[in-house]
């Protein structure tokens, strides 16, 4: 992480024509990549829980979402700030890739909503699966949909044919997407040890000082 | 798929019968044109806007018979018969969704004649076939991701209102396709007959792979 924002700042060439607010680049494509890739990662976890049943599938995949949801306003916000400073409008409508993304996010910020609603602590679990794998199959279609409806205005940076950057940016893009996906991937982790020790630490209370004594979890979004 | 006909039946003469959510769909469906004339304080219109107005309008006015699709066999238990038969849980996704396209299908036969008397400036006459395919294949965008959306939304708290926000998002490719593909056969002057075929194929995209994602995630909303 650290060694990807050192060549941001000082390998990294500034660019010719929107100079030092170039830099945001390196943030803001690998977590709106990442994010995406979040919300496709929680819907084939989603597959293992309702082929299994075991809840820690559907922990891990709440998860996965919960932390691309976080990375994906994170990318909007820098976006919208890139946006500004080189287009000059904070938001533009003619942008498939800004929009789809926009419509995706919307979409699962009611994955929580969807879950606090739900008591039954089963049924919510399984019904935030079907709704993961639904959205994980949307973000794809949904592109394709989107970017038909509008012109390009994004830069096409990463197009089939392969990037289209001097070598030096492309490395230091390539080591941002890499350190951006460790994040990810460690704020996962960490997560997913933060509820497996709250989970084991409720039941040894309960062992040690009886059911009763031990408040029972509250109606909560998050899978226990 | 005799367990599907006889559950489509059974949901067509319960409609039938109470004459509860067609009727209201229809009357929304109406109101909605007249608030956009209005709202747009034009005597007509024609082309994009006309076809947006009318997909618009469509969409709202099922997001009424999406909530109201599942709210009878919650109430009169006729999920718990359905689960205690032995038959194929799929044949309920199938029979729910054939019912949505029937509700749909009523509803376009009176609301469209309608938006012409109101709000369409060229005449229909000749565009009639294309549009006709157009909200075929959108109606069947709607009835299967209305159907899962429902079925998501009816064992929720908040039944009226995860619905709609789930159901938005995810018929948002569909509105894109079916507005986009609508505009052309709408405009004034020489209109078009036939639709774009990009976006019908766009559209068609959509239905399968929705339908295919529902027909796999469908049995799991049903198990209790």
């Amino acid at each position: 992480m650290a060694a990807a924002l050192a060549l941001v700042f000082f390998y990294a060439p500034l660019d010719a024509s929107q100079g030092f607010v170039q830099k945001i680049f390196y943030i803001h494509v690998p977590l709106a990549i990442l994010s995406l890739c979040g919300f496709v990662f929680g819907g084939v976890l989603a597959i293992g829980y309702l082929r299994t049943g075991d809840r820690r599938w559907d922990m891990r995949s709440y998860v996965a979402i919960h932390m691309a949801l976080i990375f994906g306003i994170a990318g909007l916000i820098s976006g919208s700030i890139w946006a500004k400073a080189s287009w000059g409008h904070w938001w533009v409508w003619n942008e498939p890739t800004l929009v789809s993304f926009l419509i995706v996010l919307l979409l699962f910020a009611t994955y929580q909503p969807l879950r606090f609603s739900i008591e039954d602590p089963e049924r919510q679990s399984r019904y935030a699966s079907v709704f993961a794998i639904v959205g994980g199959a949307f973000v794809p279609l949904n592109y394709i949909a989107v970017s038909e409806a509008t012109a390009y205005v994004h830069p096409r940076v990463l197009t089939l044919g392969g990037a289209h950057l001097p070598p030096s940016m492309g490395l230091t893009f390539v080591v941002a997407l890499l350190a951006f996906t460790l994040l990810y991937l460690t704020l996962w982790k960490y997560e997913m040890a933060a509820k497996n020790a709250r989970a084991q630490v409720r039941r040894l209370r309960r062992t040690l000082l009886g059911d009763d004594s031990v408040r029972p979890v509250g109606r909560s979004a998050a899978p226990s | 798929m005799r367990t599907a006909l006889v559950v489509l039946r059974k949901d067509l003469r319960l409609e039938l019968r109470t004459l509860e959510t067609v009727p209201a769909m229809v009357l929304f469906a109406l109101v909605t044109f007249v608030i956009f004339h209005f709202g747009l304080n034009r005597p007509s219109i024609a082309g994009q806007l006309a076809a947006g107005v009318l997909t618009v309008t469509l969409l709202f006015a099922a997001m009424l018979g999406i909530n109201r699709l599942f709210v009878a066999e919650r109430e009169q238990g006729g999920f718990d018969a359905f689960l205690l038969a032995p038959v194929d849980r799929t044949a309920m996704l199938l029979a729910k969704a054939a019912a949505l396209y029937v509700f749909l299908v009523v509803l376009e036969v009176i609301a469209v004649p309608a938006f012409k008397l109101f709000l369409l400036g060229p005449s229909l006459g000749r565009a009639l076939p294309g549009l006709i395919l157009v909200l075929a294949l959108g109606n069947l965008g709607l009835a299967v991701i209305g159907t899962l959306v429902s079925a998501i939304a009816v064992h929720t708290r908040a039944r009226d209102l995860i619905g709609p926000v789930i159901g938005l998002p995810l018929l948002l490719p569909a509105l894109i396709a079916t507005a986009r593909a609508a505009g052309p056969l709408l405009a004034a002057g020489h209109a078009a007959t036939a639709p774009p075929g990009r976006w019908l194929l766009i559209l068609a995209l959509y239905d399968v792979v929705f339908a295919l994602l529902a027909y796999a995630v469908f049995d799991f909303l049903l198990e209790d």
